[in-house]
């Protein structure tokens, strides 16, 4: 650990892009499968 | 193994496994981050950037076990002809592209405090770098051929020749001199303290669910489109043929 640099502002920023980043990607994953599931629901029923 | 390579077994599956791996997932990476970010100690040597243990960590194994997801998708593909073994391999390369970032620059905001510099051109980092840009290729490869119609072989042989770069990634810190320390846990033994071991054992866990879970609803969504695309198509052909039939 080098002397003189306060460490907090690197771990919130390490646990920020964490979190949010995997959250964000959970929730986009999750967005396009309803999205694509509906297509087909939409397909079968034309 | 092989009954679920049939979509509607798949998707039998993927209907109850998703949510619950997904559920625990967030429960126990929860859990695991707020007792890293709160209530785990100082180490004596990294003081308080210890706390990025328990995102890096996870982070890089996941990185590394999409790319082999990937790699015994392609070979399923490629020996066996399973219909589901290039969606499994597309579904793994979203997740396993962002874990791979989030190692790199998790890393990174771990580096600048404990060894002075965001990054070194040391072998752990650039084959991990390197990991990453294999990652945005076969994305790319992947989409394009599957956008095109074209066969899914040449993507298949690139997953499968990637993997050379894992065994990189894994030795070498031993390999080559290099700042990054070498590994810590390994099978059967670990130099780390109980108070860093546990919490990182389980946020490992419940980052794989997640993993699992996102590459779950990447697969059931391609799968999906695949499944309208060709209905419609058929029903395109269907049309054609009642007209054409129509004219005679």
């Amino acid at each position: 650990m080098r002397a003189g640099l306060d460490p907090w502002p690197f771990v919130i920023a390490a646990y920020a892009v964490g979190v949010l980043g995997t959250l964000a990607l959970v929730g986009w994953s999750w967005l396009a499968m309803r999205r694509a599931e509906a297509r087909r629901e939409k397909a079968r029923r034309k | 193994m092989h009954g679920f390579a049939n979509p509607k077994r798949f998707l039998a599956l993927a209907r109850w496994l998703t949510p619950l791996a997904l559920g625990l997932g967030l429960v126990l990476t929860g859990g695991a981050l707020a007792y890293g970010f709160v209530a785990a100690p100082a180490e004596r040597l990294q003081g308080e950037t210890v706390r990025i243990l328990f995102i890096h960590v996870p982070a890089a194994w996941l990185g590394m076990a999409g790319w082999m997801t990937i790699a015994a998708a392609s070979l399923t593909e490629l020996v066996w002809r399973h219909p589901l073994a290039a969606i499994a391999g597309r579904g793994a390369a979203v997740p396993g592209a962002f874990f791979t970032a989030l190692c790199l620059v998790s890393g990174s905001l771990w580096g600048r405090p404990a060894w002075g510099a965001w990054w070194v051109w040391d072998g752990r980092l650039t084959s991990m770098l390197v990991l990453l840009f294999l990652y945005l290729g076969y994305i790319a490869l992947a989409g394009a051929s599957a956008r095109e119609g074209a066969s899914s072989r040449i993507p298949a042989i690139f997953g499968i020749v990637g993997v050379v770069n894992i065994p990189i990634i894994h030795y070498s810190v031993l390999w080559w001199y290099s700042v990054h320390q070498v590994p810590s846990i390994s099978l059967g033994r670990s130099a780390m303290a109980p108070a860093f071991l546990w919490p990182l054992l389980v946020a490992t866990i419940g980052f794989t669910l997640v993993f699992a879970a996102v590459v779950l609803m990447q697969m059931r969504a391609l799968l999906a489109d695949a499944q309208a695309e060709a209905r419609m198509r058929r029903k395109a052909l269907d049309s054609d043929m009642r007209h054409a039939r129509t004219i005679h």
